[in-house]
This record gives C-alpha cells, structure tokens and sequence, in this order.
C-alpha cells in the first residue's frame, strides 16, 4: 500500500517539478513552513524561546530544539529536510550539512562545502520505480501461489486429521487383538515352562555327579600349580602361600584388577599358608575363578570391544539429531526393527559362549516329544503375539508422526506446511548448504568432510508484527570456546522456494535468506492492476 | 591476534584448548632463564670489580677507565659522559672482547651531545667530577669500584654500591680451545633447553648486571610491558620484572611476566626529585626492585634496582630530573618524541577479527550512519589477505579493494589492513620470492633460512635489523606495488614480537642469525624495526607528503616515533579494564603517549555493561579502537540495545567534541616529548597522595579522568589535587564546580574534570567522521582558578601532512584570560595557515554576570557580543564571537 502511495506523490511532485519553488527557510519541509515566517520573531518549535528571525539559520543554535537551524550544522539534534525532486524527500541529521559528503540526491544539503554532488533524483526514482513494479509483480505472482499453498495445506491438514480418526479407531481393535494374543500366550506358555523345568531337573541330576568326580582330579591339579617355588618337594611339605595365590588376579574378588594381600588372605581362610589337608577348605573359594596356567586364557574381554565399535555409531545416527529419527521412521521403521533384533541376538552369544565351552561335552539331553509339542505351540503363541505388538507400535508411531506434523505453527494459514519434510540446497565456492525447513541446517564442505550441524528447527522470531519472517534454528554442533552453532533464516517473498546466500556475520552464528511465496502478502494496492476494478 | 588456535595448526590447537588464562609453563621463570638464574644466585657484597685509576684517561667529554675483575682478572672499559641536559651516560664493555659485543644502534635519534666533564679531585681510591651546575658531582671510588652521583651533599643514585657489576665475559668453549680462565663452568651457560627447545649459545656466557641504589626514592615506575600496577613493586619474593618481547595468549593480571613490548627505562620519584635510568640493551633483559621501606616504617627509604641482561653490554643513560617534566625532556632528547598522528588517528577505530568481506564492511559503515555514530577507521584483520599473504587480498571475500576503499572515503573514512611480519613460504608468492631471493629473511643457526609456525602455516621471517632489508619493505607499500591499496589504506603490524606458534617461548630461537649478530641480541628491537619499515612505507608512497599511521604490538625504547602501539590480546574482564589505566600511563612515562586497549576486551564476550563502561574508558585513553576475536558474538556499538547504543554514541561523542584538545596535546607531545596520558604525580609532583594512583589520571594537564571500571558501580570517589584549584564537572552538556577532594556519585556518565585555570578548546559539532568536522567552528571552554584566570593553547593545521612541520603551516594560539578579559596571541608568528573555522561560543564558569561582552577585533573595530548567564552553575556563555581561530582577538567582560 505505502509503495503505491508514494509512487503517486512522486508522480506528482515531478509533475510540479522544480519551478514552483515555494520559498521557506533552508531545510524546512514544505509542512513546517508555516512556522517560519519572514521578519517575524520566530518561536522555537518546542516553544521555549523567540528569537528573531535573522537569527534562523544563522549558522548558531539558539533552540535547544535545533528548530532555529533547519538548514545548518549549528545544533546537535537537528535535522534536515531535502525535496529530492523525483526521488523521495528525506530528512537527515543537520550534522550531515556540508560535511563534504553527498547525502541529498537533489544536492541540496552541500550548499558550502565546495562537494561536488550531482543530483541523482531522477536516476534514483527512475531505479526505484522499475524495483517497486518488479517487486509488486513478484509479490501478486506469489501471493496467487501462496493461496494454492494455503488450499493444499488445508486439504492436507483435513486429510491427515481424519486419517488420526481412522487410524485411532483402528487402534483400538489392534489394542484388544494384542491383549487377547497376550492370554493364549501366557495361557500356552504356563504348560511349557512346566515341562521344561521337568527336563532341567533330571539332567541337573545326573550332571552333579559327574561333576564332584571332576572335581577331585582338578583340586588336586591346581595345589600343585599354586605351590610353583615349591616344586619337587614331597607332597607332605607342600604348601601354598598368600603370596603365591596373589599371583593369580583372576581370584580378585573385588574385580579391581589386582589381588590384595588381604583378599588372598581371605580366600585362605585367614592363614598364611596351606597345605594339601587344608587346602580342601579353601579351595571351594577359589575354584569357580581358578584358572589353571595350563588351560588357555578365557576369551572374556572379547565382549567389550564389540560394544565400543557399536555406541558410537548408534549415537551418531540418533542423539545429535533426535528430530531425524521422527521423520524418516515411516521409510526406516522395519529396518530400524530389523537392527533391533539383530543387537539382541548378537550380544548374549559373546556373553554365553565361555559357558557353553565348558558344558558342551556335556550337552543337555534334547526335550522329549511331549515337552517339544508344548514350547512348538508356546512360540507359535508368542510369534503371534509379538507381531500383533509390533504392529500396534507401528500404528502409534504413524499417528503420533501426523499428530507431531499437525502441532507444528505452519503459519497463520498454514502457508508454510509444504515447507514440511523437504530440503532446500545452495552451493557455495566451498560448502553445500542444507535447509530442511522445521528440521535442521547443515553445512557440509564441497570437496569432502563431514557435515556441520547449524542448528535444529528452535521457533519463528521475526518482530512482534509478523513472526514468520524469520525462523531460528538452534544447538547446532559447538564451536571452539563459543556458542553452539545456530541460524536465522530471513523469509523473503519470492515466486521459487529457494535458498537465496547464506553468511557467518559472527563466529557460529549463520544468516540464510529464503525465498517463498509463503510470506508474500496480498498486493492490496488496486492501482496497479486495473483489471480488478473491471471485475468488480 | 596471539597464537591463539587456527584450523591449520591442530598442534597449537591442542595447546590452546586447554588454556582460559596464560599457560605460565609456556614462559620462563628467572630460575629458567640460565643468565637470570645464575646472576641472581649473585648476592649483594663486595663487588670484586676494582677501578685502576691510573688508567684514567680524559677527553673534553669523555673520561675512560679500566676496571678488572679480580676473581678472574679480566678488564673491563668503563666510558663516563657527561650529556647536555643534565644527563650522565655509563657505559661498560670488555677491554679486550673475544669478539666484539652487540651494541643497540638505531634508538637513540643521534649521538647525544656530550658536554665537558672535569675532574675536580682526585686521590688514590677515588676520583671527584664535575657534572657541572647545582654542585652536581659523580665520584668514582676505586675498590671497591663504584660510582655516586651527588648535589651538594645528598646522594641521588648509586651504581654497583651493592657489588652487583657482573659481566661475562665472551671465552672460547673449553673443549674447542686452550681456556685459561678459572671460572668453572656452571649448567646452561653453552647450551640451555627449555621445553622440547635447546638453545645451542654458541657464543657462551655473556650476561650483564649492575645495580642502582636510589636514597629517598619510594615510588619508582615505568619499565614496561606489564599487565601490573603503574607503581612497580618490590620483587624480592617474587620473579623479576621481565623484559622480552613475547606474544602471551591469554596474559594474566598482576605478575611482572614479560608481554609484546619493552622500554628498558625506569622512573623515580619522589617529592625531591624525579629522575629516570635508560638501559640500553635489547636482549632479554630482567629488573629487579627492592625497597628498604616494605613492610618497615621509619626508615629513610630506599630504592634498589638490578638490570640484567642477557647480552650486549651495559649503556645506561641517567637522567637527572629534577622535575618530571625535565625526565621527559631528557628522554626524549635521547630517543625522539610521539610522531604527530593524523588527526584521524586520533578519532574512534572500529576493528573486529575480522570484517567478512567488503559486504559486511559497508554494512558496518551504513550502521554507523544508521545509529549516528561517528568513526573514522575500520579494520581488517589477517583474513583479508589471500590466504595470509600480506599485501594481498583474498578473492572471494575483497575482490574490489579498491571500489571498498573508495566507498569509505567517499565518506570521508578510512581503512587499516594488517601486515604482520611473519611471511607464507609459499612459491607462488612475490613477496616470499623477493625476500628469498634478496637473501632478506633472518637465518637459523645453520645458515638456512629460518621457519617458523605463524597464521599461514611455514613462515619466513625477514630480517627487520637490514636496513636494506627495510627500505625493500617500505618501498612494498608503493601504490603500483600494493595492488588495490588506496591513500586511505593504512597498516597495522600485529605478531612482530616476532611470534613463531612452534619456537621456545612463542617466539625465535635466540641462536637465530641477523647477519652477524644473533636474534638474542636484537630480539626486543625487532617490532620496532618493523613499524619503522611500515612507516617509513607510508611516508615513502606519498612522496614524503602525508604522515603515516601505523599500529604495532611489538615496541621498544624509540618506538614512539613511529606510531601506535595497544595493548595485545586483553579480555572482556573488569580486571583487563582496569588495567588498561596503569599500562597506558606506564608507557606514556616512557615516551609512548599513542597507546590504548582493545576496548570490550579482545577474547571473551563482554556484558552490556562492561562495554558501554569500555567505550567510557577508550574515549579517554589516546588510542581508541574497539576489537574482538574472531570467536566472539559481534558487538557493534548497536546490537546491545537502545539504551546502550545511545551511552556509546555518547562516548563516541565526547571523544570527537574533545579532539582539538587531543590533537593539541599530541602536537604538544611531538614536540615536547611529554605524555599525552598522565599519572597525577607528573602535574602534582609534591602531592604525595597521588604517587600510588592509578584509577584516574590526566589528560595533558587540564582534564582529569576517573572512569568506572567497577560492575555495578553507581559512584567514584575522585582523589582532586591541587590545593583550592576549582574542578568542574564536565559533560558535553552541563558543568559543576567541586572544591578539592569530594566524593562523587554518578551514574552513567564519565567522571571528567576540567583543571580551574584551563581553557580547552572543542568543537562541538560532531559529525561523522573527524575529516568533517576540519573546518568546523570551536567552542572554548574557561574554567578561571581561584584567582579568576586561566590559560589554554589552540592548534590547527592540515590535520594530515608534514606541511607543519616542513612549512611551518599551522596556526598556534595561546589562550588567556585574567581580570575578565579572554585574549588570542600568536605563540608561533613565524607560522603561516589559514583556516576556515571559527570561534562559535565561549563558555566561562564560576564568574559574575556581566553588564557587557566587547569582543576587539586585531583591526581595532568593536563589536557587542550577546550572552547568556545561568546563575545556577554560573556558567556565562558568550554568543557566537564568530572571529576566525587564527586571528588575535580580545573579549572584554564588564
């Protein structure tokens, strides 16, 4: 509206043009002439005082106002007032008179300074007509743009808000198909459990006594390892010291990595040293760690690196950007699900396997017919179960994702919805930047590297009058002894939805500009397309 | 900038990360310092050096003499001169050194003028000269030696009473040649490692000492770079003063640690007598203080000092006073005045590590306009150049140098764009080529080029000590030479300590090479070499027209004449605003008057408060730049709010209303060599409560300045000396008279005082930028003493060439004004130039209301003035004299 309205005061100021010069007092705009009138005392604006009226313009200030002074640098605060003939009429602080600098395109501010200025007026309101009518074609273009994006939003909103109806209706029968496979699960899994045990109990039995026969032959064995300084003495001599059970720090039993005298001493009994007749006594403490220096080490700290190669990687894919996971769990769910299970059943086997090495020779007998049918039908229970579960799960997630994607602010008129779930890219001479509206931005080097956060999707923080000219995107990866890194996207109107140049004004903190149709508002000026008049 | 961390260097990097304040293990202690440590060992005694009076021999000024040690029997020369202007120069070399020994050339302005020194009595162990007016004599005492220099009976300073003269002597290495000497051989003194750095001291031992004693002094100063207090302490519980140009990440507060700079000169004082001692030795150097009086009372004080350097040989200049204003007389007879900076200079600097690309330097300059702020530098810090090739830029970020510069000064602006010292190695670079192919850069002990770790990664270092080497450097600066450079283009040497990331102490290894001599010689000389280069550059491209500026963070003894120099790489810290008083007054006791603070503090971010205090603080301190690093959220003067922005337009503001005061006092300086900036004892010198202040000061000697360095602060106490002298309260607009001494609270104001007796001169039309304001009227400020006068000096000329001094073109008025009648005399009639401003309004305190204002033209015509008089602070003001400022006119008062 306001550029429509100075295009016609421009229009009519050139029209006037610069022979109908009305004379006041230098600097003075054409409003504040009556306040100035030849040979009479004049009052400063603020009326504080009167002076006479040589006294204006004077080159000395008089009123605290700088009233006196339109037209020179005499007072601190006052301003000057230059027509611009052809161009807009500005004010400018007096400070700027005859400063040697050109201001006014019309010239007039440097009246004594021997500048040379040369009025630009025409120029610069002939540029700045051709801009307004490139921006007012631009704005009605995408403005007609915006009212689709608003209708398919709309639609889509409709959509998906029945579409959560549907899905929780569906829900609900989901919900009591699981509680029902629940029961015949634990219905079919009570008779399993039972005969299970059964087949446990009578194996376990006839495993101890094989067992104690063992280990008879392996007490033996080890007080003979234990007393190692002592080797070749009669057996009646032999005795194992505190010392000698220190070297064996897998008897540690506070797992600190080093057995201490005391811990030795303890498993000893409190003695010093044994001997064969009681080390029978002893060796109930130490033999399920003993570990004989004849039998090789057991492979234990294999579980750990396994573990550590892992984390990273799982914490990489999800913590930094926990946002990512919510929106690509549609395509990924069944992967995700996959990976899930793979993990579980990958890491007991490295935990199990040194206690299957020992008990393989003696392998439990397999189940009995009977026993067998029971777990068959208990698992088919439980498959049933759990694929009812996961479905239930899946629905969850499909509605809380459309119920996360509905809570988003997309704008007054949900203009901003088509900017959901895409990404906007600009290529600069050494980064790819990555806008993905209400996600994140990233920042990845075009020649190889790894990719810079810029932050995830924070709020809409344009001014008070209208939020959605800005969004900022916050916690982005940290800076050396600074901020983390974040970003204000500026919204412009534009015909294309494009990211127009990013920039780094201070360390870590990132400018995008961005064009959308989203924020272009409603050409209201009527002047420019008479068509409309004819319509109505 | 310090070696701080930069992508190129994960080493530093590694370094850096886990240093918030100065990593100390990064920097020797004395005791990791082999001189240090063993001349310390040393304990005051009887001094083994015995004068051989019979040696004696005497020109008209000069008087030699042998000395020798009688530990070891080596001599030494001793060279006595007696200086024009109460001035006594000691110097000691070897008799017969085995090579000769560094001697500082290139400080002093020429050779001081010597004058007659007589012997007045003579007798075996002694020997008595005259060292002429005021009885002043120097006694020589033969065993042990040691000199006295005397009036009348009182003893002014001592050398060597305490037996500290310690001087190694150059020897052949023991394992290379038949040594005949006795001494043994104590660790460090052929090869010194520190950290992963081995010094290979293929010269040996050569350290030297000597003490002064200073009867009746409590208060001795100077001897900067410190982040300490202006009143040096005792050092005997702690290490020395230290001496030696070093680029300190992240410097601390309160310790005697060595920081970029180094002026050997030390100042005392007392209600007696102020004096000053000079040493004039560039390698690294360390100074002890101890005090009789600390902790004791009723002791006649007594102050001792211990210079030890780590080569070279002993020259020491002793300035005699007696007043303070004679000290800096003295000194800079010796070593040369401030350069005259362009007015501009002396405007507020905008810097910032660093401005993106030419976009973002005319967003900033478009802001400045934006929020009606003044400024006349913005800066470029080291991205500007492609890839850290100074005397380039980088092609995506300033493609058009030109057109930016050519923007600024179509606003009447200006630019400063880095060149450090360090240079890329790098083929493809002309600069590198040229330096390499002239055989230029400092070599490493085996001969080859020296490299060193610097912002462009490998570096060369040229060799500053040249002078062939430095007219190249200065011919570099040539417009057809550096490409896109415009007149309004000036420099800025940063790292020229020199900095090297990866050499011992951050610095060069001492056993580099400078032709003959080596780098532990001329280390401390080397910044100044290199703003002397860059300045000489400046002035070579005008064609000797305009006067260069140049800003460095590396200093000597000396290297006030060629420009600026600030404070390094401070914080956003109260403690670092605080600091920046006692810093700046301690160079300027020492001839550098251009000096100033990064204000907001260069690492960290500053809160609202601190910076808007930071602006109150620079606008008042000669240099005034605001930087930041890199790493910090930026800080124009209008991204803190309204309020905020309009408290530094403010102080932005007085700075540019009080520039023709600055610039008279810089005028004053050049030609007077005294300080811009002042401790309060230099105008009070008997005021013995002023000795310890550092928390205000003095501009020249009319504006009293105690700014806000406290958060949270509502108030300062102000200490107002002089005894019945009327103090006024001064903002742009509104003035208070005090009595002496009051408590005083304010809020967001400066407190600043004009001194009763003062006229200032302002210009109270701000406008953009200074070159706006050139032909802009004055305003003169009259603050009569109790006895109703007052007295102040008006200067004015081209603001930016030579022309005043090679053409005597400026305009120099003395201002008076006693028994109600204010004149304008000429003080330089053989002085020609014209100029447009005028007197707009006078503006007198604590008079009477007059009946009648006649202002008397020079043509003997009359005219009445109007006035006006506020009776509340009675403050008269005159209406628009409208005389032009280089006439002699009169104003009546009736």
């Amino acid at each position: 509206m306001t550029c429509v309205h100075l295009l016609l005061t421009l229009v009519f100021a050139v029209s006037l043009g610069t022979p109908v010069e009305i004379q006041r007092p230098r600097g003075v705009p054409l409003t504040k002439k009556q306040f100035y009138v030849e040979n009479k005392p004049f009052t400063c604006l603020d009326g504080s005082r009167a002076i006479p009226f040589d006294r204006v313009n004077d080159d000395y200030c008089d009123c605290k106002d700088g009233s006196d002074e339109p037209g020179t640098a005499a007072c601190p605060n006052g301003s000057f007032h230059c027509t611009n003939a052809g161009y807009r009429p500005m004010f400018i602080p007096s400070s700027r008179i005859n400063d040697g600098i050109c201001d006014c395109c019309d010239t007039t501010d440097e009246y004594n300074s021997g500048a040379k200025c040369e009025n630009t007026c025409k120029e610069l309101g002939r540029k700045e007509r051709e801009v307004l009518q490139k921006m007012a074609e631009i704005t009605k273009e995408g403005f007609l743009l915006k009212q689709h994006l608003i209708e398919e939003a709309k639609k889509g909103q409709q959509e998906k808000k029945s579409k959560v109806t549907d899905m929780q209706g569906n829900k609900k029968q989901l919900d009591e198909k699981v509680e029902v496979l629940r029961t015949v699960k634990e219905t079919a899994e009570q008779p399993e459990k039972e005969a299970k045990e059964r087949h446990l109990k009578a194996w376990e039995e006839q495993k101890a006594a094989i067992r104690l026969e063992k280990d008879k032959a392996k007490m033996a064995e080890a007080f003979l390892f234990l007393t190692d300084d002592e080797d070749g003495l009669l057996s009646l001599c032999i005795s194992v010291s505190v010392s000698e059970l220190q070297s064996h720090a897998e008897l540690d039993a506070d797992a600190d990595g080093t057995l201490t005298e005391t811990e030795a001493q303890g498993l000893m009994g409190g003695a010093e040293q044994v001997d064969t007749s009681t080390f029978e006594s002893v060796w109930p403490n130490i033999k399920d760690k003993y570990h004989s220096e004849s039998q090789p080490e057991e492979p234990a700290p294999v579980e750990t690196p396994p573990d550590e190669v892992k984390e990273p990687v799982v914490v990489n894919d999800s913590e930094p950007y926990p946002e990512d996971d919510i929106s690509e769990e549609e395509d990924e769910d069944d992967e995700d699900e996959d990976d899930y299970h793979e993990d579980d059943d990958k890491a007991p086997p490295t935990i199990k396997a040194p206690e299957k090495s020992h008990e393989d020779e003696e392998a439990m007998p397999p189940y009995d017919a009977d026993t067998q049918a029971l777990i068959d039908a208990a698992q088919k229970a439980r498959d049933d179960f759990e694929e009812a579960e996961k479905a239930l799960r899946e629905m969850d997630d499909q509605i809380r994702n459309i119920e996360k994607e509905l809570s988003f602010d997309f704008g007054p008129d949900a203009e901003f919805t088509y900017l959901y779930s895409q990404c906007y890219e600009l290529t600069t001479s050494e980064y790819i930047y990555r806008l993905c509206p209400f996600n994140r931005i990233s920042q990845k080097p075009k020649y190889g590297g790894s990719e810079t956060n810029l932050g995830t999707w924070g709020s809409w923080s344009g001014p008070e009058n209208n939020k959605y000219l800005l969004m900022k995107y916050e916690h982005g990866t940290g800076c050396w002894q600074g901020p983390n890194r974040s970003t204000t996207v500026k919204l412009t109107c534009g015909k294309e939805t494009v990211v127009t140049s990013t920039s780094e004004p201070s360390r870590c903190e990132y400018l995008m500009e961005f064009t959308t149709p989203a924020v272009c508002q409603e050409p209201a000026n009527t002047d420019l397309s008479p068509h409309d008049h004819e319509e109505l | 900038m310090a070696a701080s961390c930069d992508s190129l260097l994960p080493l530093i990097l590694l370094l850096c990360l886990s240093a918030q304040a100065v990593d100390r293990s990064n920097f020797k202690t004395c005791d990791q310092s082999a001189f240090c440590k063993h001349q310390r060992e040393l304990k005051p005694g009887q001094s083994p050096y015995r004068a051989l009076l019979d040696t004696l021999e005497l020109s008209d000024s000069r008087l030699t003499l042998q000395l020798i040690n009688d530990n070891n029997k080596v001599r030494l020369l001793l060279e006595l001169y007696r200086l024009q202007g109460n001035m006594t120069r000691v110097k000691i070399n070897e008799l017969k050194p085995l090579k000769p020994r560094y001697e500082v050339p290139d400080v002093l302005i020429s050779d001081p003028i010597t004058e007659a020194l007589s012997v007045v009595a003579q007798d075996e162990n002694s020997l008595v000269l005259s060292l002429g007016g005021k009885d002043q004599r120097l006694i020589v005492s033969a065993q042990p030696f040691r000199l006295d220099i005397v009036e009348g009976p009182q003893v002014l300073m001592s050398l060597n009473s305490r037996g500290l003269l310690a001087f190694e002597h150059l020897r052949a290495r023991k394992d290379t040649a038949s040594h005949t000497g006795k001494e043994e051989d104590k660790p460090g003194m052929w090869e010194e490692t520190f950290k992963s750095h081995t010094d290979s001291k293929p010269n040996g031992p050569s350290s030297i000492s000597l003490d002064f004693s200073l009867p009746g002094v409590e208060h001795v100063y100077g001897i900067p770079e410190h982040a300490d207090t202006l009143k040096l302490k005792n050092t005997d519980g702690s290490d020395p003063y230290r001496l030696y140009n070093l680029d300190v990440f992240q410097y601390e507060l309160h310790n005697p640690m060595a920081l970029y700079g180094a002026v050997p000169v030390l100042i005392s004082h007392s209600t007696d007598r102020t004096m000053g001692i000079f040493w004039l030795n560039a390698a690294e150097t360390w100074v002890d203080i101890s005090s009789n009086t600390a902790g004791k009372v009723r002791v006649i004080p007594q102050t001792d000092v211990r210079w030890i350097s780590e080569s070279g040989l002993i020259d020491v200049f002793i300035m005699l006073g007696p007043k303070p204003a004679d000290v800096f007389t003295q000194y800079a007879s010796l070593t040369g005045t401030q350069s005259f900076p362009p007015l501009s200079a002396l405007a507020y600097h905008q810097c910032r590590w660093n401005y993106n690309d030419q976009e973002d330097v005319k967003t900033v300059d478009q802001g400045f306009d934006e929020h009606d702020i003044p400024y006349d530098f913005i800066w470029l810090d080291i991205e500007h150049a492609d890839g850290k090739r100074y005397f380039t830029w980088d092609p995506s970020n300033f493609p058009q140098p030109k057109e930016m510069l050519q923007g600024l000064m179509d606003k009447r602006r200006k630019l400063v764009a880095i060149v450090d010292p360090h240079i890329r190695v790098d083929s493809g670079y002309k600069i590198h080529n040229e330096i390499r192919s002239k055989n230029f850069y400092v070599k490493n002990k085996d001969g080859g080029d020296y490299e060193g770790w610097c912002w462009p990664g490998n570096s060369g270092y040229p060799d500053f000590t040249n002078p062939e080497m430095r007219a190249w450097w200065a011919s570099q600066f040539a417009y057809d030479q550096y490409e896109g450079s415009m007149e309004n283009q000036y420099i800025w040497n940063d790292m020229n300590e020199p900095s090297v990331f990866n050499g011992p102490e951050v610095t060069m290894h001492k056993d580099a090479l400078h032709g003959v001599w080596e780098h532990r010689d001329v280390h401390n000389l080397y910044g100044l070499y290199v703003q002397k280069a860059t300045a000489d550059g400046l002035i070579l491209r005008s064609g000797g027209v305009q006067r260069p500026f140049v800003l460095t963070r590396a200093f000597f003894a000396g290297s006030q004449r060629y420009g600026a120099v600030w404070t390094g790489d401070n914080a956003a810290e109260w403690g670092h605003l605080k600091i920046s008083i006692p810093m700046c007054l301690s160079l300027g006791l020492v001839g550098i008057s251009f000096c100033g603070a990064d204000v907001g503090g260069f690492f960290k971010h500053p809160s609202a408060e601190l910076l808007v205090r930071w602006y109150q603080v620079g606008a008042y301190q000669p240099f005034f730049r605001a930087h930041a690093h890199i790493d910090t959220p930026r800080r124009e003067p209008w991204l803190f709010g309204p309020e905020n922005t309009a408290l530094i337009r403010e102080a932005i503001r007085q700075r540019y209303a009080l520039l023709p005061y600055w610039y008279q006092l810089f005028y004053n300086t050049h030609r007077t060599g005294q300080p811009v900036m002042r401790p309060l004892w230099v105008e009070y010198p008997d005021d013995v409560a002023t000795f310890s202040i550092e928390d205000e000061y003095l501009i020249g000697k009319d504006l009293l300045v105690h700014p806000v360095t406290d958060e949270g602060a509502t108030g300062v106490t102000a200490y107002l000396p002089g005894k019945g002298e009327v103090m006024c309260f001064s903002t742009l607009n509104g003035f208070l008279s005090l009595p002496s001494l009051k408590y005083f609270l304010w809020v967001s104001h400066i407190p600043v005082f004009q001194r009763g007796g003062s006229i200032i001169c302002r210009k109270d039309r701000v406008r953009r930028s200074s070159s706006c304001m050139e032909n802009d009227p004055y305003t003169l400020y009259v603050a009569p003493s109790s006895q109703g006068s007052a007295e102040g000096e008006l200067y004015i000329d081209d603001f930016h060439t030579f022309s005043f001094e090679v053409a005597k073109q400026f305009v120099h008025r003395h201002l008076s004004f006693s028994a109600n009648t204010l004149s304008s005399r000429n003080l330089a009639p053989d002085s020609q130039f014209s100029t447009a401003s005028w007197i707009e309004k006078i503006v007198i305190f604590g008079g009477s209301q007059p009946s009648s204002v006649t202002l008397k033209n020079a043509d003997g015509t009359e005219s009445a003035l109007e006035f006006e008089f506020g009776s509340t602070l009675a403050v008269l003001t005159l209406r628009k004299p409208g005389v032009n400022a280089a006439a002699d006119w009169t104003v009546v008062l009736r």
